[in-house]
């Protein structure tokens, strides 16, 4: 080991395939972030329901999700649907993984936000002559973005780096793209090395920008 | 006028309210006192809507306000309420807070909403916070905030409950002031107060609550210089010092 010599070449030349990686991470990130967000929102429904059936389907999901490893889940949707013949893309198990648990996380976000915004509110609000409409538009739901908003750039920089799972079935993102050019080069250190910090900018720029947006628009000082 | 007849309200088995009658007239202030649990609070909430009632009736002008069919939310805009706890909104600066409600109920434009609320907001003081966040102000100003966002509807009555009841000792007589402005103005008032010696000194009646009923109604200086029941002279013995 003392005696490696690095040879960053190759990797240069091989950069435009880690680029086509890193975006087929942001893309399977930002589409499991938006279609988890959606599916959320009826499991936090669904669990403040008063319906047994509702509660039930809703916390098992984010039970199931937020208890067992982010691996098992894509393994499950990559070679256990495979055993029943229900054979998914690469893509499509790590999408499908990340749209599972991002949707049994975000639930519990979006369900505590909401339950942290004190009854009070909505009788004020009420009590101006508002409809049940606009109180949720403008008193109910702009506080609980607030305090959403953080949890939901965790969850987004989470799915980020664990869609790098990918690797494990064979998807062509960042990892699995290293993966595949360092072993065909043999520059196995150098190859994660640039894998790692591409991960790290992308993170960063996610979280800064985060934080800038968040700045302009929430202008009052409620966390 | 505001009149409530043989209103009866319950949570669950609990009664709550066992008939009360009351008739509080334009330009009046009516102040109601009574123990912990008597009912004080859920009579305003009746009043606004907020709450359902089971028997009797309320109505406000010609507004009967548990009737099927009643348009609430209109008879929430003639009723200005404050609570106990303030409530300001906030995600919104003061000017915002008490513009809203004449923007998105009212229909006002932006303009026309921003200057109402500002109106409001200089009348109980606050002139020099339109661009405050209220959590940054002390619960006095909050509460102020609640008063003029509610006056920012331009409503007919005004409900306060207990409006003084969560401040700090200090800070407790700038929002009697404001009330006392709205007197002045001669607003029609029903405050829920502990404050005795202001209920002697703003109201034109006073109801004595207790266990749902109103025990005694009267002039202050009947109700709380001379009262003739036996439950209010205790109570006031107990509160007055
Ligand atoms: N939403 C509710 N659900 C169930 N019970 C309630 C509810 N609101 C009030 N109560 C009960 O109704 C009774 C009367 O409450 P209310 O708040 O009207 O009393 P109050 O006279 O305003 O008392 P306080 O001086 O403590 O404010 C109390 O026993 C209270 O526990
Ligand atoms: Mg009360």
């Amino acid at each position: 080991m003392e005696n490696y010599v690095f040879h960053w070449n190759v990797v240069f030349k091989a950069f435009p395939q880690l680029l086509g990686g890193a975006f087929t991470t942001l893309h399977v990130s930002v589409l499991s972030m938006l279609v988890g967000i959606a599916i959320a929102v009826l499991l936090a429904l669904g669990k403040m329901s008063h319906s047994k059936i509702l509660v039930m389907a809703s916390s098992s999901w984010i039970e199931i999700a937020r208890n067992t490893p982010a691996l098992f889940q894509i393994y499950m949707a990559y070679f256990g649907l495979g055993a029943f013949g229900i054979n998914l893309s690469p893509y499509f198990a790590v999408f499908s993984a990340l749209v599972f648990v991002n949707a049994g996380y975000l639930a519990e976000t979006f369900r505590g936000g909401f339950q942290s915004i004190p009854k009070t509110q909505y009788s004020a609000a009420k009590s101006l002559g508002m409809t049940t409409f606009q109180v949720y538009r403008y008193v109910i739901l702009p506080q609980m973005f607030r305090r959403i908003y953080h949890p939901m750039t965790n969850q987004f920089v989470w799915s980020i780096l664990m869609s790098s799972l990918g690797i494990l079935v064979g998807m062509n993102e960042l990892s699995g793209e290293t993966q595949r050019l360092q072993s065909v080069s043999f520059r196995t250190l150098e190859f994660f090395i640039v894998a790692a910090v591409m991960y790290f900018v992308i993170t960063k720029f996610v979280l800064l920008t985060s934080s800038l947006i968040a700045k302009r628009i929430f202008k009052g000082d409620i966390a | 006028m505001i009149q409530i007849r043989g209103v009866h309200k319950s949570f669950g088995d609990l009664e709550v309210l066992k008939g009360i009658d009351l008739d509080v007239e334009k330009g009046e202030v009516v102040s109601v006192i009574g123990g912990s649990g008597s009912g004080k609070s859920t009579l305003l909430y009746c009043i606004n809507a907020i709450e359902p009632i089971n028997g009797g009736e309320i109505i406000v002008d010609d507004i009967n306000v548990h009737k099927k069919n009643t348009d609430q939310n209109k008879l929430r805009e003639k009723l200005g309420m404050v609570f106990q706890q303030w409530n300001s909104f906030p995600h919104l600066t003061v000017l915002e807070n008490a513009a809203l409600a004449p923007q998105v109920v009212r229909g006002l434009s932006k303009k026309d909403a921003f200057e109402i609320a500002m109106k409001e907001l200089e009348h109980v003081g606050l002139g020099d916070k339109f661009d405050e966040y209220p959590t940054r102000m002390s619960g006095g100003q909050q509460q102020r905030l609640a008063i003029a966002r509610a006056l920012a509807m331009e409503p007919s009555y005004m409900l306060f409950d207990e409006v003084t009841s969560a401040l700090d000792p200090e800070l407790v007589g700038e929002v009697l002031d404001t009330l006392r402005l709205l007197r002045d103005d001669g607003m029609t008032m029903i405050c829920v107060t502990h404050e005795i010696a202001f209920a002697k000194e703003v109201s034109d009646k006073v109801a004595f609550f207790h266990e749902g009923l109103i025990e005694e109604i009267g002039s202050p200086n009947e109700v709380l210089e001379n009262p003739k029941k036996e439950r209010t002279q205790q109570f006031l013995s107990k509160v007055l010092h």
